[in-house]
């Protein structure tokens, strides 16, 4: 047995069949080129030029690539009627205000509720795991009202306020803390004498970054993305991806425009998670649901 | 001064549970804990605002009539008896859901886990960049647009164009105007999205998985890779695999959007209207609050009821 043990990436690997092996990546190659396509051609169409985008049949490469779609795609937004600077101006602010409140809150209740063994905090954290069982749009109609009742209709907190109370990264951070923040260290501190919040914040927030980041890239690709709501009805305070989408509505006739758009919105989470993937990868680790 | 001695000593005593009731006892603890109240209040508040209380609102209005001007009326089961009776397109609308979610939500599901599964053997710097490959296009916006450009109806969509030119038809096809291509489009358009939180948790899951465990499987008699996932691979990542099937239910019912932006809204005969759709028209144009309450009821239900299920259904592998 011992004989057919191989190691492979610093691990054993065990009973690996060549055909097997050959299947597989076969197989990997294949779905990942089927994945890759569309990400390919949006990019490639976005750089053809006007005489290239009307070639028949359409064409899987590009001859004469040139910026002009994204020069194009400018020139529209400057004849939207709301200057475009200000569909980017609130993007950044909800992106910016909601991650900042998600990351305050939610590290906060990830410490009460992974360290701190008060009464009820079993129940929150069911709740919080129930949560992650339902998309939002069950929630919408109820939240319609009470944002009404609050005087929050066509004001961006009806935005960020939701979001600073997003479940996911919590949940994250907080199955995270359980497993590699130790009762030990947080309990010699307190025996020195600090508070809860000094505890918090110069010992255990030290040893969770990659789950901080973690919850920054979720809320932010969350409300990077944010459209059209209903709960905003001036045009003032639309989003960048709400006049992002009224481009895109004119289909084919602008596919150079449309593709360049797409691009844009793509290229930022795409970076941001090319930075932050490993510490993803890390907090992810102990994402697991006990039940 | 005796009277303060005797009371220092009472409290230097250690106060077992067992002394105490168990409304005192928690009372206790709950003073003694008290930093965690406050550090989950901030939080705590805006959750129960925006998530718990919209539940039971829509619970409750559910069985009224309303229309946000007038006080809500009561009228029992009126809006539920109206939603299964009355409403044909709400029918076809849970048709179309379940569709979606009982095909999007268990492939995407086995798909994450098998391409995870794959790319765990690939040396450190190839994995992050194949990760990157299959999971960037669930971060990508509105990237699943360019599918509507592909299958664009007229000569110039990329598929009509290397149909025509290879002789396989000779009209272009209407793909998001004709009721038998919308749906399966649109399933295949969230699947390319699909690979999510799901795939990243996989990936994790799997590398995390001890050595020595499938050391012993390959002495115990593990005779292919096979076995080795299912009888070592699997049940140690066994939390991983729930984690990642409530990020994958919750996902497979949440696709109208991709739905709108390509078959239009509504779609040609209500092809592939969801219930998503439904509570969109109903609540968010018409304002019928209480027959949408309904239907956000439902969709709940549905919702976290098949969440249930699938954990049922995972707690037996390995076995």
């Amino acid at each position: 047995m011992a004989r057919r043990m191989r190691v492979r990436n610093h691990k054993v690997v065990l009973n690996r069949s060549a055909g097997g092996d050959a299947g597989i990546t076969a197989l990997l190659v294949v779905l990942g080129i089927l994945m890759f396509i569309p990400m390919y051609f949006s990019v490639m169409t976005s750089l053809k030029p006007l005489d290239e985008l009307w070639i028949f049949p359409p064409k899987f490469y590009v001859i004469n690539p040139t910026f002009k779609n994204y020069a194009d795609l400018f020139r529209l937004m400057n004849t939207s009627w709301v200057p475009f600077s200000r569909y980017i101006f609130n993007t950044v602010l909800i992106t910016v205000a909601g991650t900042f409140g998600n990351l305050c809150l939610g590290s906060l209740a990830a410490y009460a509720l992974s360290k701190i063994p008060f009464p009820g905090r079993k129940t929150i954290f069911q709740m919080i795991v129930l949560s992650l069982m339902f998309v939002s749009t069950v929630t919408g109609i109820a939240n319609f009202i009470t944002f009404s009742l609050l005087g929050l209709i066509d004001n961006l907190l009806a935005i960020i306020l939701p979001a600073c109370c997003s479940t996911l990264g919590l949940y994250l951070m907080k199955q995270f803390m359980d497993s590699s923040v130790s009762n030990e260290a947080l309990e010699s501190a307190r025996l020195d004498g600090a508070g809860e919040f000094r505890v918090f914040w110069s010992i255990a927030m030290p040893m969770v970054k990659p789950a901080w980041l973690t919850l920054i890239v979720y809320s932010f690709q969350g409300l990077w993305n944010t459209g059209s709501s209903v709960y905003i009805q001036s045009e003032q305070l639309k989003t960048f991806n709400y006049a992002i989408q009224q481009i895109l509505s004119a289909g084919i006739v602008r596919a150079g425009a449309s593709t360049a758009a797409m691009v844009i919105m793509m290229i930022v989470p795409v970076t941001v998670f090319i930075v932050s993937q490993s510490n993803i990868i890390e907090t992810m680790a102990s994402s697991g649901m006990k039940d | 001064m005796s009277q303060n001695t005797a009371v220092k000593e009472r409290k230097a005593k250690p106060v077992a549970r067992k002394d105490m009731s168990k409304a005192q006892w928690t009372l206790k603890e709950m003073k003694k804990h008290k930093a965690g109240y406050i550090m989950i209040a901030p939080f705590f508040i805006l959750f129960f605002v925006f998530t718990v209380v919209p539940v039971f609102l829509s619970m409750i209005l559910s069985f009224t009539s309303f229309n946000l001007l007038e006080w809500p009326k009561f009228i029992g089961l009126d809006n539920y008896i109206r939603l299964f009776l009355d409403d044909d397109i709400f029918l076809t609308a849970i048709q179309n859901t379940l569709i979606f979610a009982v095909v999007t939500g268990p492939v995407s599901y086995l798909l994450s886990l098998f391409v995870a599964w794959f790319i765990n053997e690939l040396p450190p710097k190839m994995r992050a960049f194949v990760t990157l490959i299959f999971y960037a296009p669930s971060i990508a916006g509105s990237m699943y647009q360019i599918f509507g450009i592909f299958f664009s109806s007229d000569r110039y969509g990329y598929v009509n164009g290397f149909l025509i030119e290879y002789n396989f038809i000779t009209e272009p096809i209407q793909f998001f105007q004709n009721a038998s291509y919308v749906m399966p489009l649109c399933i295949v358009v969230a699947l390319w999205t699909s690979l999510g939180t799901t795939f990243l948790s996989f990936i994790a899951g799997l590398q995390i998985v001890d050595n020595s465990l499938y050391e012993a499987g390959a002495l115990d008699g593990v005779k292919n890779r096979w076995q080795e996932l299912w009888y070592i691979t699997l049940p140690a990542m066994k939390e991983q695999l729930m984690f990642g099937a409530v990020m994958s239910i919750t996902g497979s019912f949440g696709f109208g959007g991709i739905v709108t932006a390509l078959a239009g809204f509504p779609s040609v005969d209500y092809c592939a209207w969801t219930i998503m759709h439904h509570l969109e028209d109903y609540g968010g144009q018409r304002f019928e609050v209480g027959y949408s309450s309904a239907i956000a009821t439902i969709l709940f239900l549905m919702m976290i009821g098949s969440n249930m299920l699938i954990k049922k259904l995972l707690s037996k592998v390995g076995q």
